[in-house]
């Protein structure tokens, strides 16, 4: 398939590579035609929505949306970056388990999540019940472990996001040369001014991507924010489409809020661009994992616990349990084969597609300027909240429909209401961790293999095949499964496009959460991380082959 | 050229076998296609009834919101034959986005009161649901209520109720204008903000889940959550949740009634099995679905003298508030401004 796409696209462009860049154009025109649907929708009329926005809503809403994300960005930044040091730079007990066991919250969506730690810390859940038993206090002392509020989507939000940082980050630590860190040791630096001042400022780009990854999951949010009551942006953008019956209105904050997201990536690019992080290409001595004993062992494996049981161990069992509950209440319904079924095929076929066009253009950009423009523009719909990029993508597939009408190529709706269409919202949603893995990938292979392969004869797509593939394979799989997990779990885009008589788990977890509790939809919930597990433990067996 | 030849003859291949297909099956059986917003759980019944009845099958989608926006960008496509919703206003909101089309039918007509349904039949109220009060079953002195006392500074931090903006209590406020003004409703608003145990979100279920779990004392709630819980159909720990709350079918202090709102259906503009549509519809208002509306949901039947379930009958009698359904959505951009305006859900 590969070697075919490569193939076909190196004899339609011979030398130019012009056959390249008309492909990444259009899929990156394809996976920004929603945002252009929205722009088109943001420029009519929403009346006096404004002034009103500006007096009540938007205050109000920055503010949450700006702490959130500083909450968020705080806890992934330090559990992610830390344990991914833990893990690389020292040995302890229990260290290959974590290594794996760290990505293991990425299997849970926020909205299990929230619904999760909602009933674990609500009064007649079982921590409260133990500490009330424990101290005789009452409900109204606990207060502070009410999950309906910031403090608690910020918890929630950052306890199954770090995974992104510490895939990033451990990525980071393990390619970098031991020389930097043996140097800094020997000048006498301790193991904190090591990870300070040497470890953590050459991670930057790695540990930037992880972040702005789980800070774009955190911004688009709507599942956990809007169930604890925390009123971000995007529940504002929700409300005003829902409630004030402004699609126009919704549109409009959704692009303001796409354009501040965009600015900050590029001043976070620019103010790293004097620097310079080439890898050296030649495999580097690696850096030497310092055992780890008595005391300082059991405070390494302490921290590296913490993470993992309350992203997932904590949330796990606790679905494991209401499911077994639900299991002798309701038994097993049928249709949940059929759906486990569903949202596979449909995640795997997805990534499928989502890969090979994020393969095209990571591929343009490394051949220039423009393609690196198209790899920015195809990453936008990542910055946007899955429903309104659905809302934004249901005329562009009616106008698609209407045109292969026209051409006589199908009759009626071909995408719309259509699982192609779900593929499309997908695409267009998470292109950004598909194009975007794989040119960072790219981006550690020096360009002088390039030419020394086409000075030995080889086509652009013999290079391809005989040096990019191999060496960019590791950080292909690691997007592809990433993609897959992001797949799975998606739900705004999946509940509006999808076609008639046809869910997946996420959807049956919603019909059933829908009726106010999601305890029903238990055993579906546990489902989605079980089937999401199996990404999550091929991406953890993939990096540790990769250290 | 080439591609562009294949590509059309493997449509056309696909296309010709799906055409057979379903020509085998509109053969064999009939079909009817269901958007819908209503929860997949509680219309399923329903639908299972009237297949067995009729014969047509049933296919639907489940959405959460963008019913309007996915048929309408669907257009004369769209395999959308019956849009079924919650909350009128969501039903006005189809009828002015165009996607419905009007219906004229005996069968509706005389099961249907006439404020409940559309005057040109774009859209039919098919059951209601009152909007209660949960209060600590301990609270012995507590045996009426007003939606006005909500705001009374007794209750302070003692209140619980899911977001302001949720459409439920968007028509709750909505009605509170029609009766009151904007501004009386404001100051209630503010009143019923100051007096919250928690933040306003999550679902109705939850206020009787807070009350056992000792976080508030009384809330707002629909009225059907209260027979899924307490018939045991929730399972056993919603059962302990009602086993902590007592049922108050409030009125307005003007002594009116309780406020209600409907789920309803309409047929859509495109509807390519349009009589199957009506058909559903009047199915829907027939004794038999009115008794599952009531016995399965704990829904109030919309057909005059049709049962309700006993559950729902020991809340004591509904008087429902007479204010004009198409007032009470007039007054839903409104509702929507006070609730951020005094910032109810922050």
């Amino acid at each position: 398939m590969r070697s075919f796409l490569a193939t076909a696209l190196d004899r339609s462009s011979s030398h130019s590579g012009r056959g390249w860049q008309i492909a990444a154009a259009a899929i990156a025109f394809l996976v920004v035609l929603p945002i252009l649907a929205l722009l088109a929708i943001a420029t009519q009329s929403s009346g006096d929505l404004w002034p009103h926005l500006i007096s009540y809503v938007l205050p109000h809403a920055l503010t949450q949306t700006a702490l959130l994300l500083l909450g968020v960005s705080l806890i992934v930044v330090s559990l992610g970056t830390g344990s991914a040091w833990l893990v690389t730079a020292y040995d302890f007990p229990l260290r290959r388990m974590f290594e794996w066991a760290l990505l293991l919250p990425l299997a849970i969506p926020t909205y299990i999540i929230a619904f999760a730690y909602l009933d674990l810390m609500h009064p007649i859940g079982p921590v409260q019940s133990v500490l009330r038993a424990l101290f005789g206090l009452t409900p109204r002392d606990l207060r502070f472990l009410e999950m309906r509020s910031l403090t608690g989507c910020i918890f929630v939000l950052g306890i199954v996001l770090y995974p992104y940082v510490y895939l990033f980050a451990r990525a980071m630590f393990l390619m970098q040369a031991a020389s930097m860190v043996d140097a800094a040791r020997m000048l006498g630096a301790g193991p904190l001014e090591v990870f300070f001042r040497v470890v953590l400022p050459m991670a930057r780009p790695a540990i930037a991507v992880g972040t702005s990854l789980a800070l774009m999951e955190a911004i688009n949010d709507i599942g956990a924010s809007e169930f604890l009551g925390v009123q971000t942006l995007t529940v504002s953008i929700y409300a005003t489409w829902i409630n004030r019956t402004s699609l126009p209105g919704a549109a409009q904050i959704a692009i303001a809020m796409l354009v501040v997201v965009v600015a900050l990536i590029v001043l976070e690019r620019t103010a790293r661009t004097r620097q310079r992080y080439a890898a050296e290409a030649s495999r580097a001595r690696r850096l030497q994992p310092v055992r780890l004993k008595g005391p300082m062992a059991l405070v390494a494996v302490l921290l590296c616990l913490v993470p993992v049981l309350l992203g997932f161990v904590a949330p796990a069992l606790h679905l494991g349990n209401e499911a077994w509950k639900r299991l002798s209440f309701a038994g097993f319904s049928s249709r949940l084969v059929e759906e486990t079924l569903n949202t596979m095929l449909l995640a795997g076929t997805a990534t499928l597609v989502i890969i090979l066009a994020g393969l095209v253009v990571a591929f343009t950009a490394r051949q220039s300027r423009l393609g690196i423009q198209l790899l920015r523009v195809a990453s936008l719909g990542y910055a946007v909240p899955g429903t309104v990029l659905a809302i934004g993508l249901l005329w562009p597939m009616a106008a698609l429909d209407q045109g292969l009408n026209r051409l006589g190529l199908v009759s009626g709706m071909f995408l719309s209401g259509s699982v192609a269409a779900l593929i499309y919202a997908y695409a267009a949603r998470f292109m950004a961790i598909s194009a975007g893995g794989i040119e960072a990938g790219l981006a550690r292979i020096p360009p002088t293999y390039d030419q020394a392969a086409r000075m030995l004869g080889r086509t652009r797509a013999g290079t391809i095949r005989a040096i990019h593939l191999p060496l960019v394979r590791p950080a292909l799989l690691t997007a592809a499964l990433l993609v897959f997990v992001d797949c799975m779990k998606e739900l705004p885009a999946t509940l509006l496009l999808r076609p008639l008589a046809f869910e997946t788990l996420a959807t049956h977890l919603y019909g059933e959460a829908a009726r106010g509790t999601y305890e029903d939809g238990a055993i579906a919930a546990l489902l989605i991380v079980l089937f999401g597990l199996i990404p999550v433990i091929l991406l953890a067996r993939l990096s540790r082959k990769e250290g | 050229m080439n591609a562009a030849k294949s590509l059309r003859r493997w449509l056309h291949g696909t296309m010709l076998a799906g055409a057979a297909v379903l020509a085998a099956q509109a053969a064999q059986a009939q079909e009817v296609n269901i958007y819908t917003t209503r929860e997949p759980g509680l219309i399923q019944p329903l639908l299972d009834a009237f297949t067995k009845e009729s014969g047509i099958q049933v296919k639907t989608v489940a959405l959460k919101d963008g019913l309007a926006e996915r048929v309408a960008s669907e257009g004369e496509n769209s395999p959308a034959d019956v849009l079924m919703t919650v909350d009128f206003g969501n039903l006005v909101d189809l009828v002015e986005a165009g996607v419905t089309q009007p219906v004229k039918s005996e069968a509706l007509e005389s099961a249907i009161p006439a404020n409940l349904r559309d005057a040109d039949g774009n859209w039919f109220a098919l059951s209601l649901r009152a909007r209660v009060l949960y209060a600590d079953k301990d609270l012995n002195d507590l045996t009426s209520f007003t939606y006005e006392e909500l705001a009374d500074p007794k209750w302070d931090g003692k209140v619980c109720i899911r977001s302001g903006k949720h459409p439920y209590n968007i028509a709750l406020i909505s009605t509170m204008i029609a009766k009151d003004g904007a501004e009386k409703t404001e100051a209630w608003l503010e009143g019923v903000k100051n007096n919250l145990a928690r933040p306003a979100a999550g679902g109705d279920r939850d206020v009787a889940r807070d009350i056992l779990g000792g976080i508030c004392e009384i809330g707002i709630a629909n009225s059907y959550y209260v027979g899924l819980m307490r018939s045991g159909k929730g399972g056993p720990e919603q059962e302990e949740w009602a086993k902590a709350i007592k049922v108050i079918l409030p009125t307005f202090a003007d002594g009116s009634g309780t406020q209600v709102n409907v789920s309803g259906a309409a047929v859509a503009k495109h509807a390519p099995n349009k009589d199957n549509a009506v058909k559903l519809l009047e199915y829907l208002v027939s004794d038999e679905a009115q008794g599952i509306y009531a016995s399965a949901n704990y829904e109030y039947p919309v057909k005059p003298g049709a049962a309700v379930d006993p559950i729902i009958e020991a809340l004591g009698p509904l008087k429902v508030d007479a204010t004009q359904l198409t007032e009470i959505a007039a007054n839903r951009k409104t509702a929507a401004e006070l609730v951020d305006k005094v910032g109810f859900d922050e």
